[in-house]
């Protein structure tokens, strides 16, 4: 088997939990009482590498790795060292691609300019800031602890360091966000050193401190219709700046498309390193379990961090793919739906959500309106 | 020590009519029957102590639950009286309390020579009681007055004793005083049914003739029929023939209750008791009917046999469609103990395979619902109620209709719609929301009568179909719980009713169609279309909602198109969780009813067809 294996590298660490968030990541707190957060990871890279080298043993793969992905959690409160030890050890044992890309998230306020070099240094290439929003009141809503200048500052210094990849994550559609809220971000987004924008509708997931305000009324959700123009107002402001859509969220210059997240919409391979975190080899789907602590007795303890796996029958292969290819900009071949679906897509050709010149060219591919409804649009090629 | 052992006792086929009482309990729902007939199980001692269980009598666990009675049971009690030292047999028939029986309770009445009419003097009487009371009166019973749970508090039994004493023309001092839950009573209580009721009359050597005034199904034994012998005698030995049919039957077994079945030689004059024939079905052993012998036969009937009638449909489908078989199944079986229950498959282009049944009342309906749902472990769709019109067409010819789908466009005569009498008992200080809520509702008032000085009777005609949709639960509502309502079909009036359809994209609706009064049209179309706009998703296209009378558009409504389905996050490459999203989705695609283009959910179907009172009451269910 030759087929390249990607990297997830998950970081549960956060020095504090925004109200939104339903990752699996943790505050020294939580995890150890009074603890900080030197002593909570403390070892926790070599548990990192010690799974890399189960990974070595299981894959018989011999293509270099493609590209490396630090999330979390906060990559950036680990020490740029430590991030690099595990990069040595993934070189040695796998290989990097000549071009390889290696990403870190970073939050504006855990970065300095000295540690953005260390980061460049330890062989980190693309740097992605959760900017999330530029007002104030909307990164108060959203728990975020980063004052919007902060980012100006942060973005800069990774291109005055080397950083020639450089994105960053902003959300839309959060409670008391206007629409020239969003314009403001989108505007002052587009005035960073950067060739890739990430733009997320906000999705109130169950068991967040965010869910919880909202069943209480304490704070209201705006509606579907402003959230949809929230996107078509980015993707203009984007396209002008140059910036193109690539996948329903990401945007990027030519040539700055995140290949990582490519690797999860077309099905590669990758393995995901650290707890809760997932991988996909083969048509086989197997996560690991979630707490830090149970991962970290598990691997010191010489057992698979596995917690669950799915091996995926042709039905849900065929989901999958329609589901995350259809994300594409150029979407999928015509030629592999049933003529059911094909029938049942002609309405959406007709209502101008599904490319007609694409269309007549054999592809499914979603036309700006047709993003916006692309999770109908699957339902009706799988029946 | 006034109990007799069983086996001392005067035996079936062998006791002397002048020994028997036969007597009903007529009495509102939780005004204590059921509690005072465990009580007189007790004191009979026909119920050893160790086996006792409350509401000994009531066999389904909805009975149990509801504190209704919905058969009838005949229960043969030994007594000696205190009062002259005589042995005695009392047969307790239990009649069934509530309006949509009232058939079956005048039959068991017919089966009685006296009637304990049972008033919770807490509460005082109720509509139904009262409509029993008068019905026992019809029958020329003895009525012996009876206040119950005095050991309450709240008992008032003083002024609640005035109300009997003007209702039946006695004297307040005349009502007995007892509590079925301490037995304070009861014996006085017994030995009053023997000085007072007088002893079945009947000619031993006449051809047999006894009236079935209850049949059961038994999935082990068949149809147990519960007949009282007016005249001569059954036995063991005879085949029998129901006079209705002429049909003849194997007397497979013969007995009385006591209040377990317990086979006899026979029955004679007066006597209560079962027979057991080997048939499968009730509707081949109807209430009211005569069952006579087949080789002396009876020449004349027994008085007042009716076909049960059904008032009120509704169309039943299971929220499954892979479950209408089983719908099937459970009705077929339901029937076999419920002869008043019809029904034939009702195909609906909305809610697809199901059953148009037709009911006695509300609570009938409610009650084969429930059944349904419950032994048939079934989920099901109904529609709203409608009652049986009579639509003279253009060219004279008539057409019965029972369901809006059936209701002409065009070319209408006339529209005949039942009437009833409704009367409602009340707090006086409701009178206001009362005669309120009757107007609203086409009500034209009769009249009013004051029971005491701070209870009324009000009595109203009213469009039956004013009644069947939430009227009691309004009436309960606007009286703060204190309203009872007795209702009988008076007959028909003619009324300016139409059809509204409900069209969604052009497309009509059948299972939203009603027949409704003209000057309600407007307002139900509202209320339809407004409910709908909120309870059906967007679509890739708006959606016009419109309420019509024929051609004419009286209402809309419009669902914008959706502009927005989709979720962008990732979840950090958890493509699993992602894709079970995605089957959730698809699974509740599936559950999509497509009306047209349009796809429209199952539970608008339900929540459309619900009424504000049947989610809180489904809410109370939740809870409790």
């Amino acid at each position: 088997m030759t087929r390249p294996l990607s990297f997830y590298i998950h970081i549960p660490y956060c020095l504090k939990r925004c109200g939104y968030c339903d990752f699996n990541t943790y505050t020294p707190g939580e995890l150890k009482a009074g603890s900080d957060i030197a002593q909570v990871s403390n070892g926790y890279i070599d548990l990192l590498i010690a799974e890399s080298k189960v990974a070595r043993s299981e894959i018989d793969s011999n293509s270099p790795i493609p590209t490396i992905f630090f999330g979390g959690g906060t990559p950036t409160l680990m020490e740029p060292a430590d991030l690099g030890r595990v990069l040595n050890s993934l070189e040695s044992d796998f290989g990097f691609a000549e071009d390889i890309e290696i990403t870190i998230e970073a939050n504006p306020d855990t970065v300095s300019k000295a540690k953005l070099a260390a980061l460049v240094a330890a062989g980190i290439n693309r740097v992605s800031f959760g900017m999330q929003s530029a007002a104030p009141h909307v990164l108060a809503v959203l728990d975020r602890t980063h004052s919007p200048e902060n980012v100006t500052k942060a973005t800069n210094w990774a291109h005055e360091v080397g950083f020639e990849q450089i994105s960053v994550d902003l959300i839309y559609g959060t409670p008391s966000e206007s629409i020239s809220d969003w314009e403001q971000t989108i505007d002052s987004a587009l005035e960073l050193p950067i060739n890739h924008i990430s733009a997320y509708a906000l999705i109130v997931e169950s068991g967040t401190k965010l869910a919880a305000q909202v069943k209480r009324g304490e704070i209201l959700i705006p509606d579907d219709d402003q959230t949809a123009d929230k996107y078509l107002l980015a993707d203009e402001k984007f396209s002008k700046a140059g910036l193109n859509w690539y996948e329903l969220s990401n945007w990027a210059k030519g040539g700055g498309e995140c290949r990582h997240n490519i690797a999860y919409w077309k099905g590669e391979n990758w393995w995901g390193l650290g707890p809760g975190a997932h991988s996909h080899i083969d048509g086989k789907r197997f996560w690991n379990v979630k707490h830090p602590n149970a991962y970290r007795e598990r691997i010191a303890g010489n057992i698979s961090p596995i917690m669950e796996s799915e091996i995926l029958t042709d039905i849900q292969k065929e989901s999958e793919r329609v589901m995350l290819e259809i994300r594409l900009k150029y979407g999928i071949s015509k030629s592999s739906l049933s003529a059911e679906s094909i029938s049942n897509l002609t309405s959406y050709v007709a209502g101008g959500q599904i490319s007609q010149d694409l269309w007549s060219a054999g592809r499914v591919a979603l036309t700006l309106s047709g993003r916006l409804m692309a999770d109908r649009i699957v339902r009706e090629i799988l029946l | 020590m006034p109990a007799i052992k069983l086996a001392n006792a005067p035996q079936p086929a062998s006791t002397n009519p002048a020994q028997i009482r036969n007597f009903g309990i007529i009495a509102h729902i939780d005004h204590g029957k059921s509690t005072l007939a465990d009580r007189m199980l007790g004191i009979t001692e026909v119920v050893e102590q160790r086996n006792m269980r409350a509401q000994y009598l009531d066999r389904m666990d909805i009975e149990r639950e509801r504190g209704i009675t919905i058969k009838s049971q005949a229960v043969r009690l030994p007594w000696r009286s205190g009062i002259d030292g005589q042995e005695y047999i009392l047969n307790m028939i239990d009649t069934p309390g509530h309006v949509d029986f009232t058939y079956e309770v005048s039959r068991s009445l017919a089966a009685c020579e006296g009637a304990v009419l049972l008033v919770d003097c807490a509460q005082g009487i109720e509509a139904q009681t009262l409509a029993n009371l008068y019905l026992a009166m019809e029958n020329n019973l003895t009525i012996i007055p009876v206040l119950n749970k005095i050991d309450l508090p709240a008992a008032q039994p003083e002024k609640f004793a005035e109300e009997l004493a003007k209702l039946i023309g006695c004297q307040p001092e005349d009502c007995l005083r007892v509590s079925g839950k301490t037995g304070e009573g009861v014996s006085e209580l017994l030995d009053q049914i023997v000085k007072q009721i007088p002893p079945p009359v009947g000619d031993a050597n006449a051809p047999a003739r006894a009236l079935i005034f209850d049949s059961v199904y038994d999935t082990y034994r068949g149809v147990v029929t519960y007949v009282r012998v007016i005249d001569g005698h059954l036995t063991t030995r005879d085949q029998i023939q129901m006079f209705s049919t002429g049909v003849r039957h194997e007397m497979l077994e013969v007995g009385v209750i006591s209040p377990e079945p317990v086979a006899s030689k026979g029955l004679g004059v007066g006597e209560v008791g079962y027979v057991i024939t080997g048939v499968k079905d009730v509707r081949q052993s109807r209430v009211g009917d005569t069952i006579t012998t087949y080789h002396n036969p009876t020449k004349v009937a027994l008085a007042g046999y009716k076909d049960p009638k059904p008032m009120v449909f509704s169309g039943l489908f299971p929220l499954d469609g892979a479950d209408y078989p089983l719908l099937r199944e459970a009705l077929d079986k339901l029937q076999l103990n419920d002869a008043a229950l019809v029904y034939e498959p009702e195909t609906s282009a909305a809610l697809g395979f199901g059953f148009r049944c037709g009911f006695l009342g509300l609570l009938h309906m409610e009650i084969v619902r429930e059944r349904l749902e419950r032994e048939a472990g079934l989920s099901l769709i109904s529609t709203a109620p409608s009652v049986v019109y009579r639509v003279v067409r253009g060219d004279g010819k008539e057409l019965i209709v029972t369901n809006p789908s059936e209701f002409p466009g065009d070319k209408i005569e006339a529209v005949f719609e039942p009437i009833v009498r409704a009367t409602v008992l009340a707090p006086a200080e409701f009178i206001g929301s009362i005669m309120e809520l009757c107007q609203e509702r086409r009500g034209n008032l009769l009249g009013m009568e004051y029971l005491s000085e701070d209870r009324v009777e009000i009595r109203y005609t009213l469009p039956l179909a004013e009644i069947v949709f939430d009227f009691f639960d309004q009436l309960k509502s606007k009286t703060k719980g204190y309203a009872s309502l007795d209702y009988e079909p008076i007959g028909e009036e003619e009324g300016d009713l139409v059809k509204v359809d409900i069209l969604l994209q052009s497309e009509g609706v059948d299972a939203f169609s009603a027949i409704v009064h003209r000057d309600k049209a407007y307002a139900y179309g509202v209320m339809m279309t407004s409910k709908l706009r909120e309870l059906i998703p967007r679509q890739q296209f708006e959606v016009p909602i419109q309420a019509a009378i024929g051609s004419r558009i009286i209402a809309r409504e419009s669902i914008r198109a959706i502009r927005k389905d989709v979720l962008a996050k990732c979840y950090g490459g958890d493509i699993s969780r992602k894709r079970k999203l995605l089957e959730k989705q698809k699974e509740g695609k599936k559950r999509m009813k497509m009306v047209g283009r349009v796809e429209v959910p199952q539970e608008a179907f339900i929540a459309a067809l619900t009424t504000d009172a049947d989610i809180d009451k489904a809410k109370a269910k939740a809870k409790g």
